[in-house]
């Protein structure tokens, strides 16, 4: 399963609440730690990938974080001065400032213009080999495909001009799945499997994007093993007296708190074996475990990484 | 399981603010339980309230939907039978009534209604911009679902109407939806755009967006986007005027926002960023509910004493255990196991109560949700969810 960090560029997305940042900002830095030289842009310019690398605020312009890693946060009107100042050279650009607005409206209005601003950055430096590998830390599962989906529709929709005529070398990377790929970031409850598994057929239908990988985000770990939850359930069964004398303090709250977990594991477990069942045979799935931490910064970033790297066979 | 009580006597409650309001948001980032914390506030509000409530969904887990007993997607209100009380054991004093947004559908809607006559409306609905752009118009589903909710209410229909929002990148965009509705049919842009439609006189003030414009998108496709444009703003007056009632009704005195949020970081920087948000609209923020909170034993002190003996001295304990317990070896595993669980889930459980600690200085009602361990699969499910936060 190593070859999933080999690819140019990875679009990480999952519903909301999966932990879809976490995993991206984790996929990048494990790449970065295996010496490829990374990007990894998150297309909201309002998230908080910096906080995952505790670096101070990121922006359009990539700044390093951490060895062979770079991190940027999209901004549609600087892609396109950038791209404007790329393919038209120079004079127009003065006159770009006060347009910025006029474009956003546009971009606003004619479908596919924003996505294709957003998407196509990735995409130029990919083309450019700026980067051995780009993770973009994309939209969540409701609107991926849109903006996959954005170079496509402006072919449809615009019959000229220098939008259509970037749209061509465009989908030759999109389509290459030895170059790109979607990774699904799921959990193991009802509506994330679901969006996941809708997911799974909306880009096949909609987009020429392959699906790289499944990762399953916050894995209860198994409490017990073969026959112990029989020596659980006639200790859960004790009075409390016994069970304290031999222990030396309460032990009600410790087991009620396994009883927990152990109910938690099974209600997931049930999500997770569908999840498994109704991908595509053949689909990887990396399995990364809750994890139990104090709090969600570079320390959780590191952690997730090192989990990554140990399913990805590193 | 145990219970996890709200820190104080709130000032109200949940039945209170259920019981005065018309309308009840329930907003929050993705993930939190928003729909289920809504169906199950709705549920509520039918069996001890009475009159007739609505719950307005807007993607809601199929599981979700069966318990309301909504077997088909679509715009439809539909009353929860009176089988699904009686299977969870309750006599409703009101009715429970049901329904899904369908974003395409509530769109085509609102043209019928708006377009100045029908051969405009069918170009319209006939248009292939029309799709793509109501797609992904500007927050096009969080106005939808504002616009639906408007009507609904004017509608009289129901006594309490509970909505769930749309999953949006940033939960205020649906508050300002229908003021970018109304500012965008007024903008200069629409004019620019559909100027040349009409005349092709250029101001100069559109001149350099056209030269620029035309080169990066082909002017055919800006002619096709003026095109549609045109015929939309034959809808004008209609459109903005719905757009300021709907406004009109988000601050209105009988509606309430509940903003919802689980303990983890993202979730309540959202939610403390929506209350603000709420605050400077001029918005009544009703409650704040936090959902899957750990049970308030995890953060016992002596039992983690104990959980730490069980993990340090295994050995120790299961020799002082009941030999009948099973194979010692087994025995000891198990009593490493559950004391390690705990002290896991006490790591996370502290740093929830940090974070509640500092919410819980927010005056409005915070009302917590234990870890369901099962998923809520019928109308029972979804009282027993409900109990947790209605007093």
């Amino acid at each position: 399963m190593t070859d999933l960090l080999d690819r140019r560029l990875l679009f990480v997305t999952g519903k909301g609440g999966v932990g879809k940042t976490t995993i991206a900002a984790s996929l990048a830095l494990l790449a970065a730690q295996q010496g490829k030289r990374t990007l990894v842009g998150e297309v909201d310019a309002k998230g908080n990938l910096a906080d995952f690398y505790e670096t101070g605020p990121t922006s359009f312009q990539e700044r390093q974080v951490a060895p062979n890693l770079w991190a940027m946060s999209m901004d549609t009107e600087e892609s396109l001065k950038e791209y404007l100042s790329l393919q038209l050279k120079v004079p127009l650009i003065a006159r770009i400032g006060p347009l910025a607005r006029t474009f956003d409206f546009v971009a606003t209005a004619a479908p596919g213009v924003k996505e294709i601003l957003t998407v196509g950055k990735f995409l130029w430096e990919v083309k450019e080999r700026h980067y051995d590998l780009v993770v973009v830390d994309a939209v969540a599962t409701g609107h991926i495909t849109g903006q996959l989906a954005a170079p496509s529709a402006i072919q449809e929709l615009v019959h000229v001009g220098l939008v259509r005529d970037q749209t061509g070398w465009m989908l030759d990377i999109l389509g290459d799945p030895a170059q790109t790929g979607v990774v699904i970031v799921s959990a193991p409850e009802e509506m994330p499997v679901n969006e996941t598994l809708e997911l799974v057929d909306r880009l096949e239908q909609e987009t020429n994007v392959q699906l790289a990988a499944v990762i399953a985000n916050r894995v209860l770990p198994e409490l017990f093993g073969r026959g112990e939850e029989e020596v659980f359930d006639r200790l859960e069964a004790l009075p409390d007296d016994v069970l304290e004398r031999a222990a030396g303090g309460p032990v009600r709250p410790i087991l009620d708190g396994a009883r927990m977990a152990v109910s938690m594991r099974r209600t997931r477990g049930v999500h997770l074996a569908r999840l498994r069942e109704e991908l595509p045979r053949g689909t990887p799935i990396l399995y990364v475990p809750y994890l139990f931490q104090r709090s969600h910064g570079a320390r959780a970033t590191a952690q997730v990484a090192a989990h990554l790297g140990e399913e990805l066979g590193y | 399981m145990a219970r996890s009580r709200a820190r104080r006597p709130a000032a109200t409650s949940l039945e209170q603010l259920l019981a005065a309001k018309e309308i009840v948001i329930h907003c929050g980032s993705g993930g939190v339980g928003k729909t289920t914390t809504a169906a199950a506030a709705a549920a509520m509000a039918a069996v001890h309230l009475g009159g007739k409530v609505l719950v307005l969904t807007v993607d809601p887990a199929r599981r979700l939907a069966n318990a309301l007993g909504l077997q088909e997607f679509g715009n439809v209100e539909t009353q929860v039978p009176a089988e699904a009380f009686a299977a969870a054991g309750v006599e409703p004093r009101g009715e429970l009534w049901a329904a899904m947004l369908d974003t395409k559908q509530s769109w085509d809607d609102l043209v019928r209604a708006h377009a100045p006559d029908a051969a405009t409306r069918d170009a319209i609905l006939a248009n292939p911009l029309y799709q793509n752009i109501t797609g992904r118009f500007v927050q096009s589903h969080d106005y939808i679902a504002m616009e639906r909710l408007y009507e609904i209410h004017a509608s009289g229909r129901y006594d309490l109407i509970v909505v769930d929002t749309p999953p949006t990148r940033n939960a205020i965009d649906f508050l300002e939806a229908p003021e970018r509705m109304a500012d965008f049919f007024s903008s200069r842009l629409l004019r620019w755009l559909t100027v040349p439609a009409r005349s092709r006189v250029l101001t100069m003030a559109s001149k350099p967006f056209y030269s620029v414009a035309d080169r990066i998108l082909g002017s055919k496709f800006l002619e096709d986007i003026a095109e549609f444009f045109l015929l939309f703003q034959t809808m004008y007056d209609g459109f903005v005027e719905r757009a300021r009632a709907v406004t009109r009704t988000l601050s209105d005195a009988r509606t309430t926002f509940v903003v919802v949020s689980t303990l983890e970081a993202a979730p309540v920087a959202e939610a403390e960023f929506f209350v603000e948000a709420l605050a400077e609209r001029r918005m009544h923020l009703g409650a704040i509910v936090l959902n899957k909170v750990l049970p308030e034993w995890f953060l016992d002190d002596s039992a983690a004493a104990t959980a730490q003996r069980l993990c340090a001295s295994p050995e120790e304990v299961a020799a002082a255990l009941p030999d009948e317990l099973g194979d010692r070896a087994q025995v000891e595993r198990v009593v490493r196991e559950v004391g390690e669980s705990f002290l896991n889930f006490q790591v996370v459980a502290k740093r929830e109560a940090a974070t509640r600690a500092e919410l819980s200085s927010a005056p409005e009602v915070v009302a917590a949700v234990p870890y369901f361990t099962h998923d809520i699969t019928d109308l029972e499910g979804l009282l027993e969810l409900g109990e947790q936060v209605w007093r």
